[in-house]
């Protein structure tokens, strides 16, 4: 199980009870306050509660949840669906797994509260397989919600408004992450994104209407109900409001998980995790988890929110945080990079498989001193191959990281060509 | 496949609007029975998904959870991607490589371990760390990494 967050505020302030994740633990803790405000409004008010919240999607690509909600179809003759996308993979992202463990009755409330906003009869959450305690706690917690009545016909009494909720586990691929992906993965396919459009709202699960979030967007909801919006924009920015869990990983002296204002700049947020090891100091920082550019330490004061964080090159992504100290050899880092994408391209877009195996293949050539002159302009026309150019995104993803390392770092990469290896004799082994 | 692993899969129909959606689920009660899925048994899911053998394997070489072949008694796997190669995972993991004499993906010749290495698991706070037959072991070194494998049977 994973160490409670250092800091907290409302969305992790009780994950250091262990009741927490229990139905009698939410209740005593105040919990359902937020659905039970939902359904003294109609339908379309909770949805423009939640827009004029501003919450932004957790998952990395910030879009507004409000927003997203509303283009489900008002009426259907098919039953619609609200699909949780807990597979979450992003190499530096652990916030999704301490809400499943800790509060997984955040999620199924904030789920209910979309349920009552779209009209959605089905709700599936998508968890990776690898997280078998966070499958177990909202199994558990289900099945606890549908003894009490919170899920089922009726719900909490409440004529007409039925609701049922299946846990569903993935099977260890990164791409189910992306949301038609996962919507492939869930009807029991290979978990290949589709194009667009349709749309999820038009065409989703089954080919029902059906809206995607992120587990910790769902979790913020309740809390924007119970409590309203001028409390939950007090949090953080104009465009960017309420917390975020920041995870801070690799060369600190305290890496965990961090609840903060969006919009708290990267230095402090560094701080809170003790800092960079002892004795050394900072290299350089990926920001918002493995796909986003890389900063260097010149960049630090920049606030952690993706309008700060996009006139800066990068974005805010799933906001976990990766130290890279002064030992390390970001050859090597773009090895292990590189390698990541090559593994976990679904293949069905040439751009991106052969893309994703070229970086990798250059990198770790240049790395064990056989790079050649000329691969310094092979790696930098890369990206533009790749960017903008196939069915998903994760192609921009594997092409950003290469592409910022290169803006920030690359004398690195020239001087490993030159020297006809590493010389980063303190460097984490490859 | 055991009938009651049949009936287990069936049971999951109703929870998706077409059936095909139980497939990675049943997926796992066959490798709960068997520990990997067999051309087989492959098959037989199939039959009772009404799909091609060949949609089955599809989806069962796409994801790195299923198994075609036969695997140890136990799984060990260790996270490698950045944020724990940062704090020594792959030194780590070359310790673990050492000890029981096999590489990254094999099982030692007894059948007790299969190793391997994974991509990130969601554990970058708690690096470097494995995974042993589904449970996260986190905070390790390699001390602490050969101390677990050691006690499995």
């Amino acid at each position: 199980m994973l160490t409670e967050p250092f800091v907290k505020k409302y969305l992790t302030e009780h994950y250091g009870d262990d009741a927490f994740h229990t139905l009698a633990g939410y209740e005593r803790a105040g919990g359902f306050e937020g659905l039970k405000a939902a359904f003294t409004r109609k339908p379309d008010e909770v949805i423009d509660v939640v827009k004029q919240s501003g919450l932004r999607g957790r998952g990395g690509a910030g879009f507004g949840t409000g927003l997203k909600w509303s283009f489900m179809p008002k009426t259907s003759d098919r039953v619609k669906v609200l699909v949780c996308n807990g597979d979450e993979s992003e190499p530096g992202s652990f916030k999704d797994r301490i809400i499943m463990e800790r509060g997984p009755f955040q999620i199924l409330e904030g789920l209910l509260i979309a349920a009552w906003a779209t009209g959605a009869g089905k709700s599936y959450i998508y968890v990776r397989g690898e997280y078998k305690l966070p499958i177990e706690r909202l199994r558990k917690a289900v099945a606890e919600m549908y003894v009490r009545g919170y899920l089922g016909r009726g719900v909490m009494g409440k004529k007409g408004f039925d609701h049922d909720i299946v846990v569903h586990s993935g099977a260890g691929a990164y791409i189910c992450g992306e949301e038609t992906g996962l919507l492939e993965s869930l009807e029991g396919k290979k978990g290949q994104p589709r194009k667009k459009p349709p749309f999820p709202a038009q065409s989703g699960a089954f080919g029902l209407p059906t809206t995607v979030n992120n587990i910790e967007t769902f979790a913020h909801v309740p809390y924007i109900l119970a409590r309203g919006v001028p409390w939950f924009r007090g949090f953080g920015t104009e465009k960017s409001p309420g917390t975020t869990i920041f995870g801070v990983s690799g060369h600190v002296e305290r890496p965990g998980l961090f609840e903060l204002p969006l919009g708290t700049p990267l230095s402090e947020i560094i701080q809170h995790a003790g800092g960079v090891r002892r004795g050394h100091s900072i290299k350089a920082v990926i920001p918002g988890g493995m796909s986003m550019p890389v900063l260097p330490p010149s960049q630090l004061d920049v606030k952690m929110a993706e309008e700060f964080l996009s006139e800066r090159g990068t974005h805010l992504g799933t906001g976990g945080v990766m130290v890279m100290d002064d030992t390390t050899c970001l050859v090597r880092a773009m090895c292990v990079i590189g390698y990541f994408f090559r593994d976990e391209s679904c293949g069905q877009c040439t751009q991106c498989r052969e893309g994703t195996g070229w970086v990798h293949k250059i990198c770790e050539r240049i790395e064990a001193g056989r790079g050649r002159a000329s691969d310094m302009d092979l790696l930098a026309s890369i990206p533009g191959m790749m960017e903008g150019q196939t069915i998903c995104a994760f192609a921009d993803a594997a092409a950003w990281p290469l592409q910022a390392m290169l803006k920030h770092f690359r004398g690195e990469f020239e001087d490993h060509i030159v020297r006809g290896g590493c010389s980063f004799p303190e460097s984490f082994e490859l | 496949m055991k009938p009651e692993t049949r009936r287990k899969i069936e049971e999951l129909y109703p929870l998706y609007p077409h059936k095909r959606g139980a497939l990675l689920p049943a997926i796992y009660l066959v490798q709960e029975e068997h520990g990997y899925v067999s051309p087989e048994a492959a098959r037989e899911l199939a039959e009772l998904f009404a799909l091609k053998p060949v949609e089955v394997w599809e989806v069962l070489s796409f994801y790195n959870m299923f198994y075609t072949e036969p695997q140890g008694r136990h799984h060990v796997y260790v996270c490698t991607n950045l944020p724990c190669s940062l704090r020594g995972a792959r030194t780590m993991l070359k310790g673990i490589e050492k000890h029981l004499g096999i590489h990254s993906g094999e099982t030692t010749s007894d059948g007790r371990v299969t190793l391997g290495h994974e991509e990130c698991l969601g554990s970058c706070g708690t690096a470097p760390m494995m995974r042993v037959d589904g449970r996260y072991c986190e905070n390790l070194d390699l001390e602490k990494a050969l101390r677990i494998v050691d006690e499995l049977e």
